[in-house]
């Protein structure tokens, strides 16, 4: 398991090394001298001055980009044009709230959408497979911002059951967090309303059926124990799905996490935010991965890492 | 004598596409759901196309004397912020959303075929790079890389295009290059290799036409996607910019006004929705007629 571990890791460089250039290269791209980007609009001429010198942007590009890798390694991620405080600072004062908003959702997510496959699958072509079917092709179709609007005007506006937006207690949570789970419960459905339906075939389940075993005990103990790794699989690709969707989701419900950040960087053309964010929300995806990765070999004993 | 054997061939060949083409319709036309993503589709086509027919005034042009009208005769689905119709609005934002999905489609398609078909063909160190890159783009999830590239290219229709175009194209190079990897292996391959076709020729006449099934899927599937990415671009602000009626910028807008007319927020939505539902309908119907994993 140790040397998977290792090996798993080791097998992220790459990938690290590629995000890295994208973020090295997409400063080079933009029109005009880097340093002035990254000072901003209201930076002095010495500001500019000592970012250029701090970047070494007089040497040769590979230079440049081995510097630009050595502050990485260290989390030096520079400082933010608009407030002038480390962007790692920015991060970590955001990162909280995006990552909490996330396990809840995605905590919801499986809690509605396993169960709603589980029985779709059970019951194949009734009424209760049309409605998850359709729900979940209607959520799936769904635009999260536009949704979040709606549970807004509902609930916040209309029955005045919830508030609108901002931070506080655990109501806060409930909105934005039904919006981002509902992004992905129609794909954590699907499949696993796809691989029940393959499992629930299979010879295995036939024997089980005929030893007399109770439904309940072969639909959970025989056919979802066999569909769980791409049920995981799916659930971790959907971390992903999710991070792009708490962009959204953080707008709409005016939600202080890193989603916020990055579009307000955007707007502010605050360059130094806009990388170290997307590093982030990079690193969190591969760690997910990773995690998924490792999960497999918990739920699954036919699988050894070593 | 060779020239009628190629003909009778050619028209073999010719009967075998049109009975597949028929067989795959008429799989096509029992899906009602598909059917039902189809008709959606024509209906977001039409408007599209004959939106000055359909909407005679200027969907940009504010009258404020007007704005926030709830629902009326006049202006079936009310009027916004500035007094514009949201009915001509959304008529022409379907003009806006299909040229990007289009153009969006278009950038993956055009980049990802070639870069998958080359990396599964060849294999070896280009298929190495070509992967390692693939790796590092999808290790953003879709939104956010599209996100990242708006950054640096700035806002505006051909640069939404772009953005999401390129944030599309890993998954048609993993999707082709999946293809690729079991057909080279094929008998037919393997002949046209043995009498000396150039790899040109063998990717383009003999690889490429088996691959044309899931990039269909795919292609209508991408649809919707790119639709709700260029509106949630838009919502946030860094897409298409006023006063060019784009659904999710209507929906941006509409978000400070959400207290006193919440139909200015309603109907742009339902829109976006409807246009990504009938891609997503079409996509699946395709995929269940013209998947052979899915053939009974």
């Amino acid at each position: 398991m140790l040397n998977y571990l290792i090996k798993r890791l080791l097998s992220t460089i790459p990938v690290l090394i590629g995000i890295s250039l994208l973020l090295f290269f997409m400063l080079r791209l933009l029109p005009g001298d880097p340093a002035q980007v990254l000072a901003g609009q209201m930076a002095t001429p010495q500001e500019i001055e000592n970012i250029r010198q701090q970047l070494g942007l007089d040497r040769p590009i590979y230079e440049q980009y081995a510097n630009y890798l050595s502050r990485l390694v260290r989390f030096d991620l520079g400082r933010s044009a608009r407030t002038q405080n480390p962007v790692t600072e920015e991060i970590w004062a955001r990162l909280p709230n995006t990552l909490l908003l996330s396990v809840v959702a995605i905590t919801l997510a499986c809690l509605f959408g396993i169960p709603a496959g589980i029985i779709s699958a059970v019951r194949p072509y009734s009424w209760i497979d049309y409605l998850v079917t359709t729900s979940a092709l209607f959520g799936m179709s769904m635009p999260v911002f536009w949704l979040g609007l709606m549970l807004v005007v509902i609930f916040s506006i209309i029955l005045k059951w919830l508030p609108a937006g901002g931070t506080g207690n655990w109501q806060h949570v409930i909105l934005p967090s039904i919006t981002l789970a509902a992004f992905v419960v129609a794909f954590i459905a699907r499949m696993t309303r796809s691989t029940m339906l393959e499992t629930l075939s299979q010879d295995y389940t036939t024997t089980a059926r005929s030893k007399g075993l109770q439904e309940r005990v072969v639909v959970i103990k025989h056919a979802l124990k066999n569909a769980m790794i791409p049920i995981i699989t799916v659930v971790g690709l959907q971390f992903g799905l999710l991070l792009g969707g708490a962009v959204l989701t953080e707008t709409v419900f005016a939600w202080p996490g890193l989603g916020r950040l990055i579009v307000d960087s955007i707007l502010a053309r605050d360059y130094p935010v806009i990388q170290g964010t997307i590093l982030i929300f990079g690193l969190l995806y591969i760690m997910v991965n990773l995690v998924v990765d490792l999960i497999y070999a918990l739920v699954d004993p036919r699988i050894r890492y070593d | 004598m060779t020239d009628i054997a190629a003909s009778s061939a050619a028209k073999a060949g010719n009967l075998t596409a049109d009975s597949t083409l028929r067989r795959n319709w008429a799989k096509l036309k029992r899906n009602k759901a598909a059917m039902v993503g189809g008709v959606l589709i024509i209906i977001y086509l039409l408007s599209a196309l004959l939106a000055p027919v359909m909407f005679s005034g200027n969907p940009a042009a504010p009258n404020l004397m007007n704005s926030l009208e709830p629902p009326s005769f006049k202006d079936p689905l009310g009027t916004d912020e500035l007094g514009r119709s949201i009915l001509g609005r959304i008529i022409y934002g379907s003009r806006v959303s299909l040229i990007i999905a289009v153009g969006v489609v278009f950038v993956g398609l055009i980049c990802g075929i070639p870069l998958g078909l080359v990396s599964g063909y060849y294999g070896g160190k280009v298929d190495f790079i070509i992967q390692r890159a693939t790796d590092a783009m999808l290790a953003f999830p879709g939104f956010l890389l599209a996100l990242a590239l708006v950054a640096v290219l700035g806002v505006g229709i051909k640069n939404t295009v772009i953005s999401i175009g390129i944030s599309m194209i890993p998954l048609y190079i993993r999707l082709v290059r999946g293809c690729v990897l079991s057909i080279r292996e094929e008998v037919y391959v393997e002949a046209a290799r043995a009498v000396g076709t150039r790899d040109v020729q063998i990717l383009l006449r003999h690889i490429l036409p088996n691959v044309m099934v899931p990039i269909t899927v795919q292609t209508s599937l991408s649809m919707g996607t790119a639709i709700l990415f260029a509106a949630g671009l838009g919502f946030l602000g860094i897409g298409v910019q006023p006063p060019t009626p784009e659904w999710g910028a209507m929906l941006g807008s509409a978000r400070s006004y959400l207290f006193h007319a919440p139909h200015v927020a309603t109907f742009p939505g339902i829109a976006i929705f409807l246009a990504v539902l009938s891609f997503n309908l079409l996509g699946d119907g395709l995929r269940d007629a013209l998947d052979p994993r899915f053939k009974i």
